[in-house]
């Protein structure tokens, strides 16, 4: 079957349902394993104690927050330049996903700082670009919100999506120059990562099992707003041929 | 052009008219200025210190509060439409509104921040740093801003959804203005430097905010 024919959204429901049960097992074993390492393997950090393992989830989900954002865009593209349903139902499952794993983040982040840093929020530069993450994820959400009409709402969600991703570096860039006390990234260095393997063992097994979470509830999610869509549409047509039955 | 030249004079021409929105800006400004010391306190040398961050976030709000005008008036009566279907390309025409609509709000916001200072006990190097960043700040503001007003428009809601798209994107533009007037008054930093990326950020603006608002237009008025 070549991937194209996947564009069609019936071919790709009968595949979806094949897959989840699948991925579902696969997150719930991963992430038992990951969980499993972190917490009975990894040893505690010599500086940070147990507070260490809250890395386990933070972590990941702010490489997931980023990365939600990229599938995001990847779709906004697919609504402005295809004009495919499927991208405007990806697109739009994806902002809440994206914006709980911020918000996961966030709050396990400032949960992190409190015994660390002494208080649960600082105005530092990575702090700060996630909440302005957290915001723009809103924004997008709101957009969904706002328009009654899906494909309307899908090209101004889509285009403020792809402002989002060219303004995203920018503030980053602005956040980063405007304060920094938060360490630098440890994990993805030209120089090999500055963790230790046996914290950073359980770490890689938390983010493939985060991964794997995020596209299972993709795919999930896009599942039922093609059945939502297809729902409206059947309702639109019962209301016309009641309101011209009785005309 | 021509035509370009025929937009912007007219633009402005409704904007200082009886029903134009150019002074409600520059009121809401002098408002917000005036609130603040009710705020922090009289303290002069904390206003001092602080006036720059004061002044740009009053210019911040008060641009943001005459963006709904941009374009929801040439919506309404229809002149929208008839931009849309011009020979002018829809980017170029809708840069000219927004440079119309910066030297009507904008700008006169610029004017008024050295008059401003004068309140916030800001001396007289400070204020130049204010007026300066401000002018190379604002136009970004205006063209970001185009962008949501152009979504608003597109989506027919207004109004809050406004603000709220926009504020997150100009916070780089807040970051690096206020950074650079305060470079001016207290150092230790060269004021060059952010200087001259907060105008990289306005000539950035002028690419993507007509491109990126001419694009929402375009699909909500199909």
């Amino acid at each position: 079957m070549p991937l194209i024919d996947l564009a069609n959204p019936t071919r790709f429901l009968r595949l979806v349902e094949r897959l989840l049960p699948w991925l579902a097992g696969a997150v719930t074993l991963v992430i038992a394993i990951g969980i499993y390492q972190a917490f009975f393997v990894a040893p505690d950090d010599y500086q940070q104690g147990a507070t260490v393992k809250i890395m386990f989830i933070h972590v990941p989900s702010a490489w997931l927050s980023m990365f939600g954002w990229a599938v995001m865009s990847i779709a906004a593209l697919g609504t402005l330049v295809w004009r495919h349903p499927l991208a405007d139902v990806t697109a739009k499952v994806a902002a809440p996903i994206g914006a709980a794993f911020t918000f996961i983040c966030l709050a396990t982040g400032s949960l992190w700082g409190r015994p660390m840093w002494g208080t649960y929020w600082v105005w530092d530069a990575r702090l700060t670009s996630v909440l302005v993450l957290f915001l723009m994820y809103l924004g997008v959400i709101l957009v969904w919100r706002t328009v009654e009409d899906p494909s309307r709402a899908a090209r101004a969600a889509a285009i403020l999506t792809l402002v989002g991703a060219i303004n995203l570096p920018i503030i980053k860039f602005s956040v980063d120059w405007w304060n920094t006390l938060h360490q630098p990234a440890s994990v993805f260095r030209i120089s090999g990562p500055s963790i230790h393997p046996a914290l950073l063992f359980p770490l890689a097994i938390m983010a493939i099992g985060f991964v794997l979470l995020y596209v299972t509830l993709l795919l999930a999610a896009i599942r039922t707003e093609i059945l939502r869509r297809r729902l409206r549409i059947l309702q639109l047509m019962q209301a016309e041929s009641a309101t011209s039955s009785r005309s | 052009m021509r035509a370009l030249a025929a937009l912007i004079a007219r633009d402005m021409r409704f904007a200082l008219r009886v029903g134009g929105g150019a002074l409600v800006a520059l009121l809401f400004f002098l408002t917000v200025v005036t609130l603040t010391p009710f705020a922090l306190g009289p303290d002069l040398a904390l206003l001092a210190r602080i006036g720059p961050a004061i002044l740009w976030l009053g210019a911040l709000l008060s641009s943001l509060l005459a963006l709904d005008r941009l374009l929801s008036v040439d919506h309404d009566d229809g002149s929208l439409d008839l931009i849309l279907m011009a020979e002018t390309p829809l980017e170029l025409a809708l840069a000219a509104k927004a440079i119309a609509h910066w030297l009507t709000t904008g700008l006169p916001l610029v004017v008024a921040a050295p008059v401003l200072g004068l309140f916030l006990n800001l001396d007289f190097s400070a204020s130049a740093a204010v007026l300066l960043t401000l002018l190379a700040g604002t136009p970004a503001l205006t063209f970001i801003g185009l962008i949501g007003a152009a979504l608003t428009v597109a989506l027919r809601r207004g109004g809050l959804l406004l603000s709220v798209l926009v504020l997150p994107l100009t916070i780089p533009v807040l970051i690096f203005g206020v950074a650079a007037s305060n470079a001016a008054i207290v150092g230790p930093m060269p004021f060059g430097a952010p200087f001259t990326i907060l105008c990289a950020l306005t000539l950035i603006s002028f690419v993507v905010g007509p491109f990126a608002a001419a694009a929402a237009i375009k699909s909500g008025l199909e």
